[in-house]
């Protein structure tokens, strides 16, 4: 069963979402404060957020810093344009690699969904070709383990 | 099969999945493939080479321009990345289902 759903649209936008039997309240609790994303946003085994910082109001500032304990790391920045509890967050945000990558624009949704949520998120990219750097870039971080893990199914 | 050692370590890089990601929106020159990696034309013209030899790119002739676009193999192996991304994000919403379900089992505590 998957719950999660992740597509492109149009030329600049991801879209992703997912179902949760939590009810809105919780999900967007844990889109918002730091000692619950620190639990959760850390993408492949192994790596850590051991820094979050999180102003979660209309012009605040986050940074997430994620480390894979062995020298490896990157972090994000991002602003916060809009939120409405426990419904609606809209912000931007970019990765350092160091470099900073093109601004993604993100609005996410929590929706009812019987006694869950429906969260749905939406990126969007200034052109295609950015949209196609930042899924690449997405990509190298569930791809370092999956890949090791796939040349030893050959 | 023998393909298959050149594909992934062609994917290996990541410049070289960037060029295959660019490919995958449309057709384009070495000119364009350069632009946004701030490398130069002979460095991308040697990652290009690479994707050729590994079966994920091909290219065109259209006057003095050589256009590469993503080849069969280069689909796959876009579809399959996609699938990576999917899978690393599902891991990060199925430990979210854990953390909410901490949550809720918190909440009960409270209230008792």
């Amino acid at each position: 069963m998957s719950k999660m759903t992740l597509q492109t649209e149009g030329d600049t936008h991801v879209i992703v979402t997912r179902r949760f039997t939590a009810p809105p309240e919780a999900v967007y609790r844990a889109h918002t404060e730091p000692q619950l994303i620190q639990k959760w946003l850390l993408g492949p085994e192994g790596w850590t957020m051991p820094v979050c910082i999180n102003e979660a109001k209309a012009g605040g500032k986050f940074r997430y810093e994620w480390t894979n304990g062995k020298g490896g790391g990157f972090h994000i920045t991002g602003e916060y344009l809009e939120l409405k509890p426990y419904d609606r967050i809209v912000h931007v945000e970019r990765m350092h690699l160091p470099d900073p990558t093109p601004d993604n624009h993100i609005e996410t949704l929590f929706e009812a969904d019987g006694a869950g949520t429906l969260m749905t998120m939406r990126m969007t990219l200034p052109d295609a070709k950015m949209r196609a750097a930042m899924l690449a870039t997405g990509m190298e971080h569930g791809m370092e383990a999956s890949y090791v893990r796939l040349e030893g199914m050959l | 099969m023998q393909n298959l050692d050149a594909s992934f370590s062609a994917l290996a890089d990541p410049t070289r999945r960037a060029i295959l990601a660019r490919l995958a929106t449309g057709e384009a020159t070495v000119n364009e493939l350069a632009e946004p990696f701030e490398m130069t034309q002979p460095a991308i013209s040697q990652h290009l080479k690479v994707l050729e030899d590994a079966g994920l790119i091909v290219r065109r002739v259209e006057g003095t321009k050589r256009p590469r676009r993503l080849a069969k193999a280069g689909i796959e192996a876009m579809d399959q990345w996609l699938a990576m991304l999917r899978k690393a994000l599902e891991t990060n919403y199925d430990r979210l289902d854990e953390v909410l379900a901490g949550m809720e089992k918190h909440n009960q505590g409270e209230t008792r």
